[in-house]
């Protein structure tokens, strides 16, 4: 890409920022899920649900950030404006939506902040996040002419 | 799609705690409280009233043929009275000093809560938190004292207190502590003395300790609330913690004599009775109409439930691992006074200048909600006794302590009957001490 004029130097730069800032909500919403899952196997032991909250408002804040980065991103480069691209958004955004739930279920004291519903959002999420990278992926891999 | 699918199925239960407790407040009073179904909301309630304090001339509201007035104004935080036989009121000004340790992101957002409770209006902003009990001395029993003076400074947020004999104990949030005091006096240079420490340490969630004496001055009581909502910062923090502790005074020896209970204050034996009662706030956080904080006469070595169950064996979801064995010897209290009205004092009437319906009722300061956007309590309400229980509704008594604009001008705390037969009510935001007087009475002394 060193051959690319100016601005595609900052297209590039924001692509390699994107690419720092998305794993770092989906790692957040995978950790939280394992979390959630061990709580409910601890017998309330309120150390893990505490760690859950502290994942989803990492992933959230960091989330946030990388969304703003991919609408930019979206906004400049006309080739990630593909249905991998397109996909790739809603699902970030989804996996998001439901995070921001999720967090407020947290919120409860005890056993009902994990079991059932945090522990399905969190499982819903991870899913849409997962998702979610491998279509940026996807719409990478076209972007840069096959090479991955 | 097929994950929206997925998506909208996960959301499907969380509309259902949407769902508002359609109970009005005045089924959740007396013995037999409805209990409708927890609402764990998805967003918890919070109604919490802005203090703004009271103008000049400014008075809560009695009922008809009462009077109110000021005792004293611009005090810090006045949170508990005390009147001795000889005219005089002890008055604890006092706040907790200190942030809770964060364990979950939700715990900075709750303190910025509650301290919209406690903020504005009045004398608090000077300086650091009262510890401290003030003497307010009105000799001839007109309601205007004479002398207002600092007994005893530099505690440890302290609530509780009670003279026997000729000592002063003073429950601090870590410690009972006893200081040389003959009734008179109007200043006590001496050190105190600990005859027992008392759950404090780092988190100290319900800091507040209720105190009182038995009836024959051998025994102390203190209440210990405790350490969270319902054990979310795990079973160790509440060692020894919501229950009501039996002090032996003399060697400083300890044994809970009740549990279960999650804060209890106001602790007070009946008159002419050794059964002792205290209210009791109940837990948060499982919808507006759910649990009615209560009021309840204690049995000795009784459970009452928290954090296992409420009411009886009502089984709180959210505590793990339960204990079914706990919550099946749980005890329901004797009565309820509505939801989150957070009752902090009991009196009972033992004055003569009032009419004769409120001989032996008790009056209770309910500090008010936060828990529930339609504020309830803030006020003093009078429950009639017969045969030394409580029996029919609860009476607003004292009111008006949020205006027609839905601003705080204070918030009832504890409550206490002087010799005249007057109630003194702590108004702690207000900074002030309320007596409400019979307009028809004569006075006791």
């Amino acid at each position: 890409m060193a051959e690319t004029t100016a601005p595609r130097t900052q297209v590039a730069h924001a692509h390699r920022f994107y690419a720092m800032l998305l794993p770092i909500p989906i790692v957040c919403f995978v950790g939280a899920l394992l979390t959630d899952w061990v709580y409910q196997y601890s017998g309330g032991n309120l150390l893990w649900v505490n760690f859950s909250s502290w994942l989803l408002a990492a992933g959230l804040l960091f989330g946030a950030l990388a969304g703003i980065v991919l609408l930019v991103s979206l906004g400049r480069d006309a080739r990630l404006r593909v249905g991998a691209g397109w996909g790739h958004l809603g699902l970030l955004f989804a996996a998001w939506v439901v995070e921001l739930i999720n967090a407020l279920v947290h919120t409860r004291d005890g056993w009902t902040a994990v079991v059932p519903t945090g522990l399905m959002l969190s499982l819903t999420a991870v899913i849409l996040a997962l998702a979610s990278g491998w279509l940026w992926q996807s719409a990478r891999y076209r972007h840069d002419g096959g090479r991955p | 799609m097929k994950r929206l699918a997925l998506l909208s199925g996960a959301l499907l239960p969380l509309v259902g705690c949407g769902n508002p407790q359609q109970v009005d407040p005045s089924q959740q009073v007396g013995p037999n409280p409805v209990l409708p179904k927890p609402a764990e909301e998805l967003i918890s309630a919070v109604g919490v009233a802005d203090v703004i304090g009271w103008k000049q001339g400014e008075t809560p509201t009695v009922p008809k043929g009462f009077r109110i007035e000021p005792m004293a104004t611009g005090l810090s935080n006045p949170r508990n009275v005390y009147p001795l036989a000889n005219g005089d009121i002890l008055v604890v000004e006092s706040q907790h000093s200190g942030a809770e340790p964060v364990d979950r992101p939700k715990d900075p957002v709750r303190d910025f809560i509650m301290s919209i409770a406690h903020g504005g209006g009045g004398a608090k902003d000077a300086g650091p938190p009262p510890q401290r009990i003030t003497l307010l001395r009105d000799a001839d029993g007109d309601g205007r004292p004479e002398l207002k003076t600092v007994l005893l400074d530099h505690l440890n947020s302290p609530f509780g207190i009670a003279v026997v004999g000729n000592a002063l104990y003073v429950a601090n949030t870590d410690a009972i502590m006893r200081y040389p005091f003959t009734p008179g006096e109007t200043k006590i240079t001496a050190p105190g003395e600990k005859v027992t420490d008392l759950p404090g340490g780092l988190i100290d969630h319900h800091w507040t300790k209720s105190l009182t004496a038995s009836p024959d001055g051998s025994k102390l009581y203190a209440g210990v609330g405790s350490n969270s909502n319902i054990q979310e910062r795990g079973p160790e923090a509440e060692t020894n913690r919501a229950a009501i502790w039996e002090v032996d005074p003399k060697t400083g020896a300890t044994r809970i004599y009740a549990s279960g209970l999650r804060n209890p204050n106001g602790l007070n034996f009946y008159p002419g009775s050794n059964t002792l009662w205290t209210v009791v706030n109940e837990r948060d956080e499982l919808g507006p109409n759910l649990v009615p904080d209560y009021l309840t006469s204690v049995r000795p070595g009784a459970f009452y439930g928290w954090p296992y169950s409420y009411y009886g064996q009502h089984v709180d979801p959210r505590v793990r691992p339960q204990r079914p064995d706990l919550a099946a010897r749980a005890i329901p209290p004797d009565y309820a006074l509505s939801s989150h009205v957070a009752p902090l004092g009991l009196a009972f009437y033992t004055g003569g200048s009032f009419p004769a319906l409120f001989k032996g009722g008790a009056f209770v300061g309910e500090h008010g909600s936060w828990n529930r956007t339609a504020y309830n309590g803030y006020c003093v309400v009078f429950i009639r006794f017969a045969g030394g229980r409580p029996v029919g509704k609860p009476m607003r008594f004292v009111a008006g302590f949020i205006g027609p604009d839905g601003k705080a001008r204070g918030r009832p705390v504890a409550v206490a009957v002087d010799r005249t037969g007057a109630l003194i009510i702590a108004d702690d935001v207000g900074n002030t001490v309320w007596r409400v007087s019979y307009a028809g009475g004569k006075a006791v002394a």
